[in-house]
């Protein structure tokens, strides 16, 4: 956190003055380990089994947080009696495929209660890639009230089965697995409980560590886990924080730049399920909670993009949405690019000829496009690649023999526009452009409304209907002298007005019988009293803990998500110390914006029919869920299973030492001569590539160098692409200080500078030494400061719920010296391929 | 990467444990010395060679040369007088030219004389040498074109009374700097510099006509004082001595003493040798104590430099200070 | 003649500025809280619009973007571009946890030296310093006092800045720094170290580094508050058993009259590149004097004495 969020990390060391533990877990000792109190070294990619060690732990010590189990997790649910454990599977769910590789979910569900696969009409084949965003955020709606057991000692109980199915996660096997000592694992483990329960509260933060794994998004699930049964949610103090990978990478997902979602978290209409707008609200809506209202959302939605042309009587233009008609993530996309299928590419702000894993894949997709736009401050890689590309150098690719089409357009930096950012904990701040973009740099926003003012122009006089969406978008934002479109008015439009034209107060306001428009439902309330709330910077000192009118937070302006947690079933503190927020008589009270309806008392139950707000019950905090509580064991809305269990990473040096399944069964991957995998721990050829490498940021440059590499001030402070090693690993492979090596995987090889040094250190995995290889990936062949990408090295193998790719764990060999250059490469790469079981041997 | 063989690796900051003799196994090693990367703690003089030596040598020559000709003037020793007049204007011109061309703006040399400071030895330096240049100058041009001898007489007196300062300002102009090797010195260097600067002063004298045993005796007198001053000097300051007896200092410095013994035993023995062979063996003696006086301004120059550029000189006594206060306050038993 | 060394309490006031001027005020940098984010460093460099110069002693053109391997510091040491400077100290000692064991001075064996497949000694552990140098602002500068020109001042903040349009690069301060902080900038001539950005403070705006640091690693402000702040900080770390924290450059009866910037390091000072005992050079100026007199009256007595006696 101190390297890539440096200034988030402020608070961190502020905490810590005021005598909070800190404890860094990472496969590398960082800038965060050196100010940490504990640093952990791990085993890349063994998280799970970390977290699960902890999970058991505070299970069989009795140390989670009773009462809040009970009332506020699905602890007491009861689980269907044909669910079967991993425990009883070696490693998998019941309802797994070997076929497809994919879970059916239906012995997941409570007993007696139903889920959404098998709810509805959906007659048609969901592809179970799709399964994870058919939810959106808040989760599968489940019909029915669940069988419980308040005592939560019945075995089928969500608890006991949590208890079984992490019972072998021992500090012993946690040692075993991920290199920890016991006696390492026992202070972090004690620390934790020491510092959960009423009194006080622990936070967890994570980045891309845990989320680019093949198995990421249930990294999250452990150690949501955890801080649900310590009783760590929707707490002051609590939480689990998820540090973005780039300024506003939330407001990306917010607002998003993913194919399966519409704003707020709202998910794409699919082309076969959801035909009509009254089928898909019905399909997607839960009738509890504030997903209830997905109708208002989507209503609105619509009409603050078609305007006067939505109307109830052609669906508000539901009709205009695309529609999904399976995969079309970033991956499954380039592969489609290389393979010929795709035409066109826009690439903003990302740079994926270095950036983004098996660069040479992304390389040949673009090199198979007809047209290619790249808007970026700098000349990055992937406006250039056609000419000085690794490939060209290789002799794999020509110039001549490219046919893309590719349009570079200089960018406006944030400094030089308005707009906002949003961060991690869905804070919305205003950046004022302090500078006029220089040339013809220009702003995204000028971008896009100028591209749409001409592709409107072009199609205006079409009666071709797949136009007509085009012609019924609104698109009339006001311009400054410079043509510069007002994100002030965006920010109104995403705000939302209502009938009479008004800024909407919240998302509570909004209808769905097209009397409200809103361009984003939970940024509903950022422009309330048609003030730019985002812009607001009362400083700290002047305000409460809560700091309120610090920029503004979605949803309503709320900081502590399920704050209604914050209190006991009755309304009462959970303890004073850790008062938020509180049933005071009369309303829900405190600091914050309460998370909850205002005025549902505590002990309200909702009549049998309530919808919506009216259904949640008055002890139910976890309004978004559709139970209202937190998920311990997700009966729903996972692709790879409802708890978190250890699996090893695609490429990992040692076999699984928990499971027969090694890896995450349902993990996606690409079986493809562009994207090799190594040969599993124990098999022939695994020994070609015998080490682990992980790979990473540090403070001085910002992701794959796009921003960073063009700019002397940083390029100085870490000039060179380095590598960093153990004293041992550089004996071992006589590597030298300061010397070059080069990284091998089936993949590529990459070069750089060694970096010697004691703070990578071997870990031990029974009686094998494994040696972790840092491999920074900021670098590229443009810049002021060039090298080679760290993403050569990787292959493509994803995450089943939300695609991302597996980067920060992967097997490799290392060797002294710069590597091969030019066809060499190639031919050298195809051998260590053949020794490794691979390739064929040449004919 | 251009790191020096010294340099170690990431994390592991230079730690030296130093015995007397190399390779020489102690029982119980010295203080350790402990530095950051090896690399240096003050920053070396951007001083540059042969700028900055011959401009400290030239000063001394020009120094000593101004009065030997103002008293061969007074005492009617033409020959001496003449050489004396030339050596003070020509070694102070060259060595202004030498101080200006040093400098990283050389355009703005007269900046030198915005102000008078008596805490920086540079500025009192510049405020001796710019009149002392200006008198011997004029003197030195009285003489060659054979005009004005009684104005002669006069600026040569003035820049002659000038002169003994110009030869030991600059002694405490590099000692008043953080170099370990220069600042250690500080009571000695004054009268290297002086003895230095009377050998090579003398020596000039030695090229004349006519009677020269003034010089003689000063270019003697001044071999003696400059070697027992060095003498005193190195054994005096410590650990910063190495500087002046090791590296490439060490080499220049002792070819310095060897070309001072013999230039001076050769001045000596050229006053019992009558006629022409005396006076080329005076001047001989005199040409080689001047390169002497130039070898030892660059061996002290570069004893510095060394000294600068290794940490250990800049940490070692300053350690063992610290150590020794410490052990002062808190006697032995007693925590910090 | 202002005092050369010793304790100063006011040294604007001695340098002649008139009651009333403004407090003198300096940095007080607590690495102990240091994350080596290098933002003093970029942020410095930014608002003094300094070139980036790569690394070297004098920023050689040839170490231009080059890896130093000195851990995560490649500028190496504060120059003439470079006015803040983090150093990364990589260190192996005695495990915070396990049982006291003397192994003496940290571990200083060359990377590689360990045997493959032999553990590390669990009673160490790794320990990373950072800490971000700076111009220590001396009571006593000795660059000021060596200064021929009157470039360099001491401002009514009670800083030491050089000003560029007098400077005539004669490099007089560069030696005569006991830090190593004032340098050359190649390609200009003239000196050049950390202004406390005295464009910065006179509009009452704290240095850009201090303003920069995410952790309050670089803290600025009055002087004695700066060093009341730095006693509470220190007593709180020995309190928790930090019993190697220090505080470097605070006490006003050092060698240079106290620092205007000054630290709490974790280990002795020469561990960062620091002087473990810096003296203003300046303080044996008057002896100096008196040795150069002495010999120059050596000097023209012993050519006087030469000309004594009849010619030959």
């Amino acid at each position: 956190m101190a390297e890539a969020h440096p200034v988030g990390f402020q608070w961190v060391m502020e905490a810590k003055k005021r005598g909070a533990t800190v404890i860094h877990v990472d496969p590398r000792f960082t800038r965060t380990s050196a100010v940490a109190d504990l640093h952990v070294p791990i085993r890349a990619g063994t998280d799970i089994a970390f977290l699960g060690g902890l999970i058991r732990h505070v299970l069989e010590t009795g140390a989670y947080f009773e009462d809040y189990v009970r009332a506020y997790t699905n602890g007491p649910m009861l689980l269907r009696g044909d669910f079967a454990d991993t425990e009883d599977l070696d490693g998998l769910f019941s309802g797994f495929d070997p076929e497809t590789a994919t879970y059916d979910t239906e012995t997941w569900q409570y007993e007696g209660a139903t889920a959404p696969s098998a709810a509805g009409d959906r007659d048609l084949d969901v592809h179970e890639t799709e399964r994870g965003e058919m939810p959106g955020s808040g989760g599968a709606p489940i019909a029915a009230d669940p069988e419980r057991d308040d005592t939560m000692q019945d075995p089928r109980c969500v608890l006991q089965v949590l208890r079984r199915h992490y019972s072998r996660y021992t500090p012993e096997k946690v040692h075993e697995i991920c290199g920890i000592p016991v006696a390492t694992f026992h202070r972090v483990a004690e620390a934790l409980v020491r510092n959960s329960g009423r009194e006080r509260t622990s936070a967890f933060a994570y980045a891309v560590g845990w989320t680019h794994h093949t198995v990421g998004v249930q990294y999250i699930r452990a150690a949501a886990v955890l801080q649900a049964l310590l009783g760590n949610i929707g707490r002051p103090g609590g939480g689990i924080l998820a540090l973005r990978g780039h300024a506003s990478i939330q407001g990306s997902t917010d607002i998003p730049t993913l194919f399966d979602l519409l704003p707020g978290y709202i998910p794409m209409p699919h082309a076969h399920r959801d035909e009509g707008l009254q089928h898909f609200i019905e399909s997607n809506a839960g009738t509890k909670g504030f997903w209830a209202d997905l109708d208002a959302y989507v209503v609105s939605l619509l009409k603050a993009w078609f305007g006067d042309a939505a109307t109830a009587d052609n669906d508000f233009c539901f009709d205009h949405l695309p529609r999904l008609t399976g995969d079309h993530s970033s991956f499954r996309t380039v592969m489609d690019q290389a393979d010929g299928k795709v035409p066109g590419y826009f690439v903003v702000g990302e740079n994926p000829a270095v950036g983004t894993a098996n660069a040479r894949m992304q390389r040949h997709g673009l090199a198979s496009l007809e047209w290619l736009v790249v808007r970026d401050l700098n000349m990055v890689e992937t406006a250039t690649f056609w000419k000085d590309g690794p490939e060209i150098e290789t002799g794999e690719m020509r110039t001549e023999d490219i046919g893309t089409e590719i349009f570079f357009l200089p960018a406006a930096a944030h400094t030089e526009k308005d707009g906002t950012f949003t961060n991690t904990q869905r804070l919305l701040q205003w950046h004022h452009k302090a500078v006029e973009p220089p040339g013809d740099c220009r702003s995204d926003l000028w971008f896009y409304f100028e591209l749409g003012k001409r592709i409107k122009a072009r199609v205006a006089g079409s009666d071709d209907p797949r136009d007509r969406p085009l012609q019924d978008l609104t698109w009339d934002y006001p311009v400054d002298a410079t043509g510069e479109p007002s994100a002030d008015a965006v920010l109104r439009e995403i705000n939302g007005v209502d009938a009479d034209g008004k800024a909407l107060p919240g998302y509570t306001a909004l209808r769905s019988d097209g009397s409200t428009s809103s361009g984003c439902w939970i940024y509903c309330g950022v422009y309330a009293d048609e003030v730019n709330q985002s812009a607001r910077r009362r400083p700290g000192a002047e305000q409460d803990l809560i700091a309120a009118e610090w920029g503004w937070a979605w949803p309503m302006n709320r900081r502590v998500l399920y704050n209604r947690a914050s209190a006991d079933p009755v309304g009462r503190p959970w303890s004073e110390r850790k008062r938020l927020t509180y049933w005071d008589g009369e309303k829900w009270a405190g600091p914050d914006v309460p998370d909850f309806p205002a005025d549902t008392p505590p002990d309200y139950v909702p009549p049998p029919g309530a919808h919506a707000a009216k259904a949640i019950g008055g002890a139910e905090p976890f309004v978004m869920q559709s139970d209202g509580r937190a998920w311990l064991h997700a009966p729903a809305g996972l692709a790879d299973g409802p708890m978190p269990t250890h699996y090893e990473p695609e490429e990992s040096p040692v076999g699984n030492a928990l499971y027969g399944q090694r890896a995450n069964p349902a993990r996606q991957r690409f079986e493809r001569a562009d994207n090799h995998y190594h040969p599993e721990p124990g098999t022939p050829g695994a020994e070609v590539y015998p080490y682990v490498f992980t790979t990473f940021r540090v403070t001085e440059h910002h992701t794959a160098g796009g921003m960073s590499r063009w700019t002397p001030h940083l390029n100085e402070l870490q000039p060179e692409m380095f590598l960093e090693v153990s004293p041992e690993l550089a004996a071992e492979r006589g590597l030298t200080h300061g010397g070059w090596a080069h990284v091998v995987t089936a993949r590529s090889a990459v070069e750089g500078r060694v970096l010697v040094t004691e703070r990578a250190k071997p870990l031990r995995h029974g009686d094998t030494v494994i040696h972790q290889i840092g491999v920074p990936w900021h670098w590229g062949p443009n810049g002021l400061s060039t090298g080679d990408a760290a993403n050569e090295l990787l292959g493509v193998s994803l995450d089943p719920n939300v695609h991302i790719m597996e980067t920060k764990a992967a097997t490799c060999d290392i060797r002294p010296g710069r590597r091969p250059r030019g066809p060499e490469l190639v031919t050298c790469l195809a051998d260590r391929r053949r020794q490794a079981g691979l390739e064929e041997e040449p004919r | 990467m251009s790191a020096p063989e010294h340099r170690t690796a990431a994390g592991t900051p230079r730690t030296r444990r130093r015995g007397k003799g190399r390779g020489e196994r102690l029982m119980v090693p010295e203080a350790e010395f402990t530095s950051y990367y090896g690399r240096p703690i003050i920053k070396p003089p951007v001083w540059k060679v042969p700028d900055v030596p011959a401009y400290l040598y030239l000063g001394g020559l020009a120094g000593v040369s101004a009065p030997l000709a103002a008293l061969a003037d007074l005492t009617g020793r033409p020959g001496l007088r003449r050489v004396g007049r030339v050596a003070a204007a020509g070694g102070a011109t060259l060595s202004v030219g030498f101080l200006v061309h040093d400098l990283g703006r050389p355009e703005r040399f007269l900046h030198m004389l915005r102000v008078l400071k008596v805490t920086s030895p540079l500025s009192v330096g510049s405020w001796i040498l710019a009149p002392f240049g200006a008198l011997s100058g004029a003197t030195a041009v009285a003489e060659v074109l054979g005009v004005t001898p009684r104005l002669a007489r006069a600026s040569g007196l003035a820049a002659g009374a000038l002169g003994p300062a110009l030869t030991t300002y600059t002694a405490v102009l590099v000692a008043d700097t953080a170099v370990p090797a220069w600042h250690e010195g500080f009571r000695e260097l004054p009268f290297v510099f002086a003895g230095s600067a009377m050998a090579s002063g003398g020596g000039a004298g030695l090229l004349a006509r006519g009677d020269v045993t003034p010089a003689r005796r000063v270019a003697v007198a001044g071999a003696v004082l400059e070697l027992a001053a060095t003498s005193v000097l190195e054994r005096r300051i410590g650990f910063a001595a190495k500087a002046y007896r090791s590296g490439r200092a060490g080499a220049v410095l002792t070819g310095a003493r060897v070309g001072t013994v013999v230039g001076a035993l050769g001045a000596l023995a050229s006053g019992f040798v009558r006629g022409r062979p005396g006076r080329v063996l005076g001047a001989a003696a005199g040409l080689l104590l001047n390169a002497a006086s130039a070898a030892t301004r660059y061996g002290i120059f570069e004893a510095g430099m060394a000294s600068a550029r290794d940490p250990e000189y800049t940490v070692r006594p300053q350690r063992e200070r610290l150590e020794a206060r410490r052990a002062e306050d808190h006697p032995a038993g007693s925590d910090r | 003649m202002n005092s050369l060394s010793g304790p100063l309490a006011d040294p604007s006031a001695d340098a002649g500025y008139a009651d009333g001027h403004p407090p003198r005020v300096g940095f007080f940098t607590d690495t102990s809280v240091c994350i080596g984010c290098k933002a003093c460093e970029v942020a410095c460099k930014e608002w003094n619009a300094l070139p980036a110069d790569g690394v070297g002693d004098h920023g050689a053109a040839g170490d231009v973007l080059g890896l130093t391997g000195m851990s995560y510091d490649n500028s190496g040491g504060l120059g003439a571009s470079t006015y803040r400077h983090v150093a990364f100290v990589e260190q192996r000692v005695p495990a915070r946890d396990s049982a006291p064991v003397d192994l003496g001075m940290p571990a200083m064996e060359l990377p590689g030296a360990v045997q493959p497949g032999v553990d590390r000694d669990d009673a160490t552990e790794v320990r990373w310093l950072m800490s971000s140098d700076v111009c220590k602002h001396c009571t006593h500068a000795a660059c000021l006092d060596v200064c021929p020109t009157g470039s360099l001042i001491r401002t009514e903040h009670g800083t030491v800045l050089v000003q560029e349009d007098i400077c005539n690069g004669c490099g007089y301060c560069i030696p005569a720094c006991p830090y190593g902080v004032i340098d050359q900038r190649q390609g200009d001539g003239r000196a050049f170290k950390c202004t406390m950005c005295q464009d910065r403070l006179g509009a009452g705006l704290a240095p850009a580094c201090a303003t920069a640091c995410p952790t309050e690693s670089i803290q600025f402000g009055p002087l004695d508050e700066l060093r009341e702040r730095a006693d509470a900080r220190l007593a709180e770390l020995h309190d928790r058993g930090v019993g190697e924290a220090r505080l470097y450059g605070r006490d006003p009866d050092d060698g240079v009259g106290g620092d205007g910037a000054f630290f709490l390091l974790l280990d002795e000072p020469e561990v960062y590149g620091l002087p473990p005992d810096p003296v203003v050079t300046t303080r044996d100026l008057p002896s100096m004097w008196r040795h150069a007199a002495g010999a120059a009256l050596a000097v023209a007595g012993a050519v006087a004495a030469a000309f004594l006696g009849g010619r030959r």
